[in-house]
Formats: structure tokens, sequence, C-alpha cells
């Protein structure tokens, strides 16, 4: 069912002259060019969109990791989002300390969080550990209104995070300087993604997955793996919760429902599980789609959000980025045809 | 021929003017004015989200009439889903995208927050919000922003002007809900008591809108001597309150949040006859109340209901307090005349002077000022009889020092 981007022998293909590899980095160049050019051809609620795609694909990669790569499903993730989010915006708000400062120390808190969650955890597999997760995510609301954290979390009433402006001498505006901001994070920890998922460790959390016994026999450390997964997956989801509190500037329990989370594991089945790109396509998906329901029908925006993911799961089993690789894969296909002998 | 050099040169003025008068207004056209709202149609609160729907009926009913001086309303309303990142995020595509005049009657304490700073940084007029806090009233810092509904404060300081009026010897308790809502009443029952709070108030118990029953906080105030009892509380807990009261046999002078008093989710789950008593304060007619029957006013509401919003439900006090707000915003809009900018528009909402909308009480009137910023400050107090909430006394200013 669940398939992965198996590592072929990439060198050894060519596509009209060039190398698989090539083919793939020009691919990648080609889309940073276009996200840079982006902020200067969209209006600044576009770009607000764009940032929050940026802001999602973070999440979903992070959540990938845990659930497409390493088996281990997590409805919580939207609490590692909320205290990402949070630890920028007390530290924002009380330390003043300036805002890039904030995003490693959300990751760091969330790194940590998730380590001990994944710790006890380790006994939970499946389901069980669904219903775990799903406690988390249920919780944190109600956490971050209790009386006793207010002075810190500032209650029902949330905490107001000013807007960051570009640093002096840059030609942008502030919408333009925090997408910016956001690519400068994103594109990193996709290149770390990319080479943790790639690599030994990104068999090891595969191998985990399939036979987690097979995979200890082999030497695996799978309670180290499982719960390093799970702090890596959530320090990824804490950087991007404090990216997001920047974009919406605010931060209240009523942000991080439950429904979040719900949103981070549709966003990483629709984007395709185990797949990186897979990410940016299931934030966009996050991002629009509930936009577009709207527009539809004001009575039943949820009923036709559910249209749409049927419609999704019908039609892409592997999600979109299972689509484009079989396009792609066609369209090889066809390219090599063409070539003579 | 001096007519018509003067007609000419009226003509080029106009031309000249019409332009310039178009980039300082957004969202305003000779012939249509743009109106931003979120509202809750998914998610926890959508039960609310029928305001929206009543509100763009009453927008609709206008423009069949032939619109303000000629130009349509024409009101976008987004769903936010109760949820702040969302209402920041479409608030901005109203604001950016679809250059809306103003925003109007977005839903929510914590919406509404997440976006004050960024409206009135922009100086888009944030109108009449939805919420029945007490923040949204503060010219001073938020210039942008207004309210429409008596707060909790302003209610909290009725019940303690009747206290002092009608038992000064109180031995006053108070059960309230752990948030901000919950500590409103507790702040406006307080400025209400005055230098008297600290004797009079003898207990003081809060839930979280997490614990299952509030009996225990019940059972402590009645132990704590008290024989007045103010509850701050939401329906479910409201419900409670008022059953477990009665069970224990206290019988308090019993103060009931405005917010819960609905016949179907508080009163008939509690038990009608253990509520008798009961005493709260209402500035809006209840569409549920028969002595509303033949009123003027509900008629015209009625009316409008059948004809511009027939699928919605006539039992629903939110759709009388859509059409109430609806049409204090016409009536801004009317007094604006032919400078909607939004400058202007602010100002006209700070200049409603005695605006009777016939869905309020008889007597409660609207007034607002550059320094006034609640429109609503009047609420008339009703009890309890164990069938119906029944009127009583004279309409009671609840404004604040």
């Amino acid at each position: 069912m669940i398939t992965v981007e198996t590592s072929r022998p990439a060198a050894a293909r060519h596509y009209a002259g060039l190398s698989l590899r090539t083919w793939r980095i020009a691919g990648i160049a080609a889309l940073l060019a276009a996200a840079c050019v982006l902020p200067f051809s969209l209006s600044s609620y576009h770009l607000f969109q764009a940032t929050q795609v940026l802001v999602y694909a973070i999440v979903l990669l992070g959540l990938n990791m845990l659930t497409g790569f390493n088996g281990q499903i997590s409805l919580g993730h939207g609490a590692f989002y909320a205290i990402g989010a949070y630890t920028a915006a007390i530290l924002l708000d009380k330390t003043g300390m300036p805002y890039w400062a904030t995003i490693p120390f959300a990751g760091l808190v969330c790194l940590v969080a998730g380590f001990l969650f994944g710790r006890p955890a380790l006994r939970l597999e499946g389901h069980y550990l669904a219903l775990a997760t799903f406690a988390l995510a249920v919780s944190t609301p109600q956490i971050l209104k209790y009386k006793h954290l207010e002075s810190w979390t500032g209650g029902v009433q949330g905490i107001i995070i000013s807007k960051p402006d570009a640093p002096a001498g840059l030609p942008l505006d502030s919408d333009q300087w925090l997408y910016f901001f956001c690519l400068i994070w994103t594109a990193p920890l996709f290149v770390v993604g990319w080479n943790l998922l790639r690599g030994r460790t990104g068999r090891a959390m595969v191998a985990i997955r399939d036979h987690p016994m097979a995979a200890a026999t082999m030497g695996i450390d799978t309670a180290l793996y499982k719960s390093l997964t799970f702090g890596v997956s959530a320090m990824y989801t804490g950087i991007a919760g404090a990216l997001g509190a920047l974009v919406a500037q605010f931060v209240s329990p009523d942000s991080f429902g439950f429904f979040l989370s719900i949103s981070f594991l549709v966003g990483i089945v629709i984007g395709g599980i185990a797949s990186i790109s897979g990410a940016v396509f299931g934030a966009i998906f996050i991002e629009f789609v509930p936009n577009i329901a709207d527009q539809i029908s004001k009575a039943a925006p949820w009923a036709i959000y559910g249209i749409f993911l049927i419609a999704f799961m019908y039609l892409m089993p592997m999600g979109v980025a299972g689509v484009v690789r079989f396009a792609a894969a066609r369209f090889a296909r066809l390219a090599s045809a063409r070539r003579p002998g | 021929m001096y007519a018509r050099r003067a007609w000419l040169a009226a003509a080029a003025l106009a031309a000249l003017a019409l332009p310039a008068a178009a980039a300082d207004t957004p969202g305003v056209t000779v012939s249509e004015i743009k109106i931003g709202q979120t509202m809750p149609y998914s998610g926890p609160a959508s039960a609310y989200g029928t305001i929206g729907k009543a509100e763009t009926a009453y927008f609709n009913m206008i423009n069949e009439q032939g619109g303000i001086n000629g130009r349509k309303l024409n009101l976008i309303s987004l769903d936010d889903g109760y949820s702040p990142p969302k209402t920041v995020e479409q608030i901005r595509r109203l604001v950016e995208q679809e250059d809306v005049a103003f925003i109007f009657q977005s839903l929510g304490t914590p919406s509404n927050t997440a976006i004050q700073k960024y409206l009135n940084a922009k100086k888009v007029p944030q109108l009449f919000v939805a919420t029945g806090a007490s923040k949204w009233g503060d010219p001073e810092h938020f210039h942008w922003t207004m309210g429409w509904q008596p707060d909790y404060r302003t209610e909290a300081r009725i019940y303690a002007k009747y206290i002092l009026k009608e038992k000064p010897n109180a031995k006053v308790a108070i059960l309230y809900q752990n948030d901000d809502f919950g500590k409103d009443y507790l702040i406006g029952l307080k400025e209400g008591l005055g230098d008297k709070a600290a004797k009079m108030i003898v207990q003081e118990a809060s839930y979280e809108v997490t614990d299952p029953t509030v009996d225990s906080q019940v059972v402590g105030l009645q132990s704590a001597g008290a024989d007045t009892l103010v509850t701050a509380a939401t329906p479910k807990f409201a419900a409670q309150t008022i059953r477990k009261v009665f069970d224990i046999g206290w019988k308090p002078l019993h103060f009931m949040t405005n917010v819960s008093i609905s016949v179907a989710s508080v009163m008939t789950p509690a038990g009608p006859e253990k509520g008798v008593g009961i005493i709260t304060a209402s500035y809006g007619k209840d569409p549920t109340d028969p002595r509303w029957k033949d009123d003027a006013g509900m008629k015209q509401w009625r009316d409008f209901m059948a004809k511009y919003y027939p699928d919605g439900d006539q039992a629903d006090a939110s759709n009388v307090y859509g059409y109430g707000v609806a049409m204090t915003m016409v009536q801004v809009l009317k007094q604006c005349g032919n400078d909607l900018s939004r400058e202007n528009v602010m100002k006209q909402a700070a200049n409603l002077k005695n605006l009777d909308v016939p869905t309020l009480l008889p007597g409660i009137k609207i007034n607002t000022s550059p320094t006034d910023y609640y429109p609503i400050q009047q609420m008339q107090l009703q009890k309890w009889d164990g069938k119906t909430w029944v009127l009583f006394g004279d309409v009671i200013s609840g404004e604040g020092s």
C-alpha cells in the first residue's frame, strides 16, 4: 500500500541527453527560482497564502517522516505546532528577543517535547499510538487556557505579535520579507529532510515501519530511532508553528484545535504518504481547498471539502506526488522510446 | 451663456473630483459599497452563522428598495470556522484583494482580537463586532474598532445597581467561568458595587469549561452564607447551577447572565419550575415571547424574515440580532451621505444619537460619541416566572465611569 521513492541507479539513465540527476537538479533549481520570483508577482494577500503554504509544507514534511516513513500515526501534531507557536510568542512577548532568534528555540523545545513524548509512546503501536496522540491534540487548547499558565500564555485572550519588518537596506515590504524569511527556513529543512530520509537513517526508519522485528535483528536500535524520529518530526512542526505565529501575528488556544491536527494528516495523505515533494502538494491542498469549498457553498462548506477529499483519494490513491511520479515516468518512457537505438 | 459655462465648470470639477474620491474611498463606487465580514459558517460556533445570513438578507432588502443614495450594498461574508488564523487570512483577503470599504460584524472574541491590530494599522473600520467582550470600546487605543451589544461588564454593573438599590445588605456570591467572558462579570460587578464590593462579595468561585459539573462550587457558595448569587456561566453550566441551587434548598436572589437565558437550552433542561425568580437583563425582543406577537417592530422583522430569509428560523434570536445590527449599519451609511471615506464611516458610527431600532426593548436607544464606543448600554431586568421571562422595572443604564 505504502510505497517509497526508492533511490534508483539514477546516474545510469539518460533522457534527452541529460542524466536523471541533472534533470532533477534543474527541476529543483527552477522551482527555487520560481519561489524567489513569486513575492514580486503576487498581491500581498496571495503572498500571505503562499507563506502559509511554506509553513504547512514544513509541518507536513515533519509529519511525513513520522507517519509516512516510520509508520507511527500521529493525530496530535497540532499540539507540537501550538508549542512551537507559543514558544515563539512568549519569547517575543516576555523577553523581547528578536523574532528570528525565537525560531530555533521553538524547534529545540519541540525536539525535546517530541522525544519525551515519543519515549513512552514506544510501547504503543498503530491505533493505540493514534489514540495517545489524539489525547495530546484535544488537551492542548485546554492546557493553554489553564489559569496557572495564564501569565505566560495570556489565557483565552492569546498573545498578539508584531509583524517583523524587513531588515534595513532590503527593498522589501514586510509581507515579502516574511515570505523570504519562511523560505529561508523551508528550503534548508527540506534539504536536511531529503538527506535524512534518503540515507542510512531513512532506510532504518522505513525498515522499522515495514518489519520492526527484522529491523531489530539487523541491528537497528528501534527504540532510539523511533523516539528520535518523533523528536525530529516534532521539531519540524515546532519550527513551522513559530513561523506560523509570525505569519498570523496572533496565537490563542482556539487557533490550535483538534481539527488542525486532522488537517495535517489529510495533508500528508493527499500529498502522498512517504513522499518528500508530497508535503508541498499537501500544503497547497490544506491552504486552498477550504477556501474553494467556502466559495462553492456557504451552507455546507465541509460537505464540499469532503467531496474534494473523496475525489482526490479516488483519483489519486497514491496522493498528488504519486500522480506526478507516474506522469514523469510516462514522460520518461516516451522520451527514451523516441531515442534511436 | 453664463449658465452653460458654470455647468461646464461644474462638470469638469466633478470629473476631477470623482477619481480623487474613488482613490481614497476603497470599496465604494457610484453604484456600490463593498462590505467585508467573517462568520463561523463551519466549526464549533456555526450556530451563529445565521447572523451573517440574516444580515445579507437585510442588505438585499435595502438593495431592492434602491440601496443607499443609489449605491447597492455588497456584503462579502466569508467563513472562518471560528479559527483566528483563518480569520486573519480571510480579513486580509477582504481588505487587500476584495478592497472592501470596511469590516462589519465579524463574529467571535478571539477572531476579532486577531485582526484588531491589523485593521487599526490599516485604518479600516472594524464595525459592530459580534462579541460581548468589554474591550471593543477603546477609542483611545483602537480608533477603528467598535462593538454593538451591551458588553458583559455593562450588564454586571446593571445587576450591581439593582442589588445596591433593592438589597443594600446583600451577601453576594459570584460563580464565573474562568475566561475573559466570566472575568468581565467579576470586574463589572466590582465596579458596580464600588467601594462596597469588598464587604458585599462574600465568596467568588470559578469553574473551567472542562469541569464536568459545578455542583461543588454551588455548595461552597451557599455555605459561605451568601444570599445573593450572580452566575456568569455558559448554557450547560447555567442549567446545572439552577438545578443544584434548587436541589440543595438554597433560595438566593439569583442573577443569570444574559448569555444563558434561552428557554430551550437552559431553562427547560434545568427544569422550568426550578428557576422561578431568576433575574436577568435583556436589551432585545425575544422572538418566542408571546408579548411581542402584535408588536409593530417584531411584525416588521417577521415580514422581513418571510420575504428575504424564508429558510431562517423565526424562533432564533440570532436572526433578530442580525436584523438590528444591519439596521444600525444602514443608518450609519445614510448619515455618511456621499462621503464614504473610511474616516467618515467611522465618524458617523461614533455619531449615532438616540437611534431607535424596533427589535430592541422599548426605551432602549443606540448612542455613540467619539469617546463612547459602546452603542447599547441600557438594559431592562426580567424575571423567570416558570414559563417565560417577564420584564419589570425601568430601563437601567449601565454606563461606566
